[in-house]
């Protein structure tokens, strides 16, 4: 069948829904194999510490139980050969203590590996990881990053200081001087990035199945980067990467948080293969809390120097940024992904960024929903609040006088923090956005409570944000001195029967991939999304790929997808004219066929030249048979989405509860392919950011243990906490790749946790609030308006 | 121990130690991997199930705060059992709660689904006619970290024949 209407830009029901709508998808923990040993992780119970003694021998003695490894058994092996990897070096003198999947003495944080049982059974395995007895030799624990930069202990003893590295990006120290020392206004933001867990609903797991042939060694994971995996699990291990099979099954979200390399997947791949059996582990979601890696868990400081009118002259930035106990794939890089963002969408003569990273002992950070950016954009978007009150002039205001171009259309518009912004139009989405929040109808109503003198207080707040994402040109990843490129594969084979089969080098958990690219191709190709396949996620299957995360899925994968079939449709052509007896350029390719100009008889379905491809009877001299192309698409540079989010709250005076009452976004990502999947993306992401500005964070006590490691009390919200939300789009084209798309995964969480933020703020300013720390819980806005209170009395009484 | 159990209209049984939890039942032994485990303190609900009452109604359960052993002569529906087989005809077809999560978009990883489903069906079985609120309220033991659950409410209306604005 072939289909004229262009399919790109509706909102077609998505291909993957049937199977997981019926319980048919394939979760990593659905998945089993005969003969397989389940694992259970003995983990540290302390955050600093020496082990002493294991005691396994009532474990080992437990019916079912079929071994138990000490950390300093498993490391004398031979089981692996490096360390767990870290892929981004930022620095050449930065500190890596090396991290191993188990200890063999010094545990670094709570959650650390300091022993494995294998079992015959799910609960066989807990029974005897519950019987492992440890001794330990507590060390006094880093438990804050403020705390590992005072550096009166020491989160590694074999280190000599807790400062990781430095990394400055100030292109111009002179004239960053010269701006703060001619500035009219200046502002200052100390800001707290808290730590966040990832959390995505599927918790983490492996199955690792060696080949009873010897061998071959196929590893399932709940994954987001098998590709990645394979890389570096040949790279730890030893296995060769060519006997190395890695299948990320259904994958119940990611967010960052099945970004990395873990040291369950290498225990699970090296104890199969040494024992010949599978081997599998599932995380139970209190283990996940605080061994796998965590987000956010930044201090940030912020200076704004700007002239009269509040127009900006310079931005000066510091961190200090959490790296927790090791570095993992790409923690010490996650605060330098939102480096160059720290001047937003605005107009920056000069700019300077400077981060310091920390160990602590602490889970370890890295990548979550937005890594890096969601923290830029907080810091530049609660820090242009500031000023527009120090400069006497409205939220809205403030962004338009600083608008990049003035806040007219631009393209490949160059910024002081080094980059090359490929498209934006800021004014008209800042427009859109008040006009959909009834701007001006809310400033009345606020005021009208504030004349009433009501103590539900609402507040307004704003946020234009911009991000860097479609990640990434190779060469910008090299001049970071980040360990791969960013490129992405795709395949497109027309089947004899002319089916399309695409294979792609993106790793979806969620995002739609098999429709969306069914969607590109379908257009592209003349013909039918439901005669496209989209293979993705094993590494037998699709070889190449760089994975998905950093919203580069579309503007890198799906371009590659795009690539390809107009390589196809090239070559479709050349046989087309070959048996058609025409000049390729004569013939027009229009819905899944190609015509000869002028002789609409003589025609033929690209269906029938991939047959003809297929039995090769007849092709032109010298072509090789068969219709199938692949694009490796290695972007010339990065996409810049951008949006305006209005959040409106209520704060009750009497209990600090703040209500979300309304949330509006207009969002900019180019063009879409789907808008029914953008706009899941944009509500997802706006969430989250959402609950990092009023519920979630992960809690260390003093003694570096984690206090609320469940979903009783790590607060990811329930439909009850948050409203629906209000969508709105506005579509300026990327320059970057030839289908004018821009990522959307992350832009949610980027734009809302300065929003909310901000509406807190701006609810609570007429009471002398003017910063409030992240998450803004009923008991923290309650004592910050009781110290604002305080602070106008003392004040009343000396004035 | 011996627990038979009728599931999806069918008598199922398996010989299981008494601590097991009516999920792993479902899940290890009985192969019914639809039903998903999201966390180990009866937060998330991605284990909800519907387990009848004595007036013979699907009464939503997380499977997870439940032992097999409990459940025992119970008759339980979990999502295997809520499409309409169509024989050799073609693939199973949804029934209306499933189709209005497809049509609303209100499910991107899948994970959460399974169990969102069955609550909402409970929901709806209790109160027919929802508002908003209440959707939002009666949902509030399922988690879902992708949807923001704008859309997930969305279908939940649609399929009470509600319908919603966008």
């Amino acid at each position: 069948m072939t289909v004229t209407e262009p399919i790109v830009g509706t909102s077609m029901k998505r291909k993957e829904d049937p199977k997981l709508l019926t319980g048919e998808g394939q979760f990593i923990d659905d998945i089993h194999a005969p003969g397989e040993l389940w694992m259970g992780m003995v983990r540290a119970p302390m955050a600093h510490a020496t082990v002493t003694n294991i005691d396994a021998s009532a474990a080992a003695a437990l019916d079912g139980v079929h071994a138990v490894y000490t950390g300093a058994e498993l490391n004398d092996m031979g089981l692996w050969i490096a360390p767990l990897p870290c892929a981004w070096p930022v620095t050449p003198d930065m500190a890596n203590p090396p991290h191993f999947p188990a200890t063999s003495s010094e545990v670094h944080h709570v959650g650390e590996i300091v022993a494995v049982v294998l079992a015959d059974s799910r609960y066989g395995a807990v029974d005897a990881a519950e019987q492992v007895v440890v001794d330990y030799d507590v060390l006094p624990a880093v438990a804050s990053v403020a705390a590992a930069r005072d550096g009166s202990d020491l989160a590694h003893t074999s280190l000599e200081t807790n400062k990781a590295y430095h990394w400055p990006l100030v292109p111009d120290p002179d004239a960053l001087e010269a701006a703060f020392a001619n500035a009219t206004h200046t502002v200052t933001g100390n800001f707290v990035q808290q730590r966040l867990i990832p959390m995505p609903m599927e918790p983490r797991g492996v199955l690792a199945v060696p080949s009873p042939m010897g061998g071959d060694m196929t590893l399932y994971s709940a994954t987001q980067v098998p590709h990645i995996l394979k890389v570096m699990v040949a790279a730890t291990t030893g296995i060769p990467e060519n006997q190395l099979r890695i299948i990320a099954p259904a994958v119940g979200g990611g967010f960052g948080g099945k970004l990395n390399v873990n040291p369950d997947e290498l225990l699970a791949v090296t104890l199969a293969r040494k024992l010949g059996r599978p081997v599998r582990w599932t995380e139970t979601r209190s283990e996940g809390a605080f061994s796998t890696h965590q987000g956010r868990g930044q201090l940030q400081k912020i200076e704004l120097a700007a002239d009269a009118e509040g127009k900006l002259l310079g931005v000066r930035v510091h961190l200090d940024a959490d790296m927790g106990a090791y570095m993992m794939l790409i923690t010490p890089g996650v605060p330098l992904l939102g480096s160059f963002l720290y001047t937003g969408v605005y107009n920056v003569p000069a700019f300077g960024f400077t981060c310091d990273g920390y160990f602590t002992n602490l889970t370890p950070t890295d990548a979550y929903r937005g890594a890096g950016r969601p923290e830029a954009s907080y810091a530049i978007e609660r820090a242009m609040d500031m000023l527009a009150i120090e400069v006497g002039v409205g939220p809205d205001e403030i962004r338009r006088r600083n608008y990049l171009g003035g806040g007219d259309a631009f393209e490949n518009l160059e910024t002081a923090s080094t980059l090359v912004f490929d498209s934006g139009h800021y004014s008209p989405n800042l427009d859109a956005a008040l006009e959909m929040a009834g701007y001006d109808d809310l400033r009345a109503q606020q005021q009208q409570r504030r004349d009433n003198g009501s103590s539900k207080h609402l507040g307004i707040g704003l946020c234009t944000y911009v991000e860097i994402c479609g990640l990434a040109p190779s060469r910008a990843l090299g001049g970071l001195n980040y360990g791969a490129g960013g490129w992405e594969h795709g395949m497109v084979r027309f089947l004899p029967t002319g089916k399309v089969e695409v294979v792609t080098g993106a790793t979806p958990h969620g995002q739609g991939h098999e429709t969306s690219w069914s969607m590109i191709v379908a257009d592209r190709l003349g013909i039918d999304p439901a005669d496209v396949t989209v293979l993705h996620s094993d590494t037998a299957i699709s070889p190449l790929g760089l994975d998905t995360y950093g919203s580069r899925s579309l503007a890198v994968g799906g371009v590659a997808i795009a690539m390809a079939c107009d390589k196809v449709i090239d070559k479709a052509r050349l046989i087309a004219a070959h048996q058609l007896e025409a000049n390729p350029d004569d013939l027009d390719f229009v819905a899944g066929a190609f015509t000869v100009k002028g002789s609409p008889d003589k025609t033929m379905p690209i269906q029938a030249i991939a047959f003809g491809a297929f039995t090769a009877h007849n092709l032109p001299e010298g072509m090789e048979p068969n219709l199938q192309e692949q694009m490796t698409f290695d972007p010339a540079n990065f996409v810049f989405p951008f949006g305006t989010h209005v959040a409106v709250v209520e704060i009750d005076e009497d209990t600090g509860h703040v209500e979300l009452l309304s949330y509006t976004a207009i969002d900019d990502c180019g063009n879409q392919i789907n808008p029914l999947i953008v706009e899941g993306q944009v509500h997802g992401g706006i969430v989250q950011g959402v609950a990092q500005a009023l519920w979630e964070e992960a809690i260390w006590d003093d003694d570096g243990n984690l206090k609320n490691p469940s979903m009783l009390d790590y607060l990811v919200p329930s439909p009850a906490e948050v409203p629906s939300i209000g969508t709105g789009y506005t579509y300026t084209p990327s320059t970057s790749n030839p289908l004018g798309v821009k990522g959307v995964g992350e832009a949610g969480t980027i734009g809302s946790a300065a929003a909310v933020i901000n509406a807190v703020v701006d609810a609570l300013g007429p009471l002398g609030v003017t910063d409030i720390d992240m998450p803004a819980t009923p008991s923290k806005v309650w004592k910050t308006i009781q110290r604002a209170k305080q602070a106008q009395d003392q004040g009343e009484v000396q004035s | 121990m011996l627990v038979e159990m009728t599931i999806n209209g069918q008598l199922r049984s398996a010989d299981v130690e008494p601590r097991t939890l009516l999920v792993h039942y479902l899940r290890d032994e009985l192969g019914l991997t639809g039903t998903n485990v999201g966390c180990d303190t009866s937060s998330c609900g991605a284990c909800t199930i519907l387990i009848e009452g004595a007036d013979g109604v699907g009464e939503s359960v997380k499977s997870c705060t439940m032992l097999a052993v409990q459940a025992r002569g119970a008759e339980v529906t979990t999502i295997e059992g809520m499409a309409t087989s169509n024989g050799d005809a073609g693939p199973p077809s949804l029934n209306p709660m499933q189709q209005a999560f497809m049509d609303c978009h209100g499910l991107q990883c899948g994970y959460c689904t399974p169990g969102m489903v069955m609550a909402a069906t409970s929901l709806l079985s209790e109160n027919p006619s929802p508002t908003e609120t209440e959707v939002r309220v009666g949902l509030e033991g399922n988690l879902c970290r992708c949807t923001g659950y704008h859309n997930i409410v969305k279908a939940v209306l649609s399929a009470a024949g509600g319908g919603v604005d966008q």
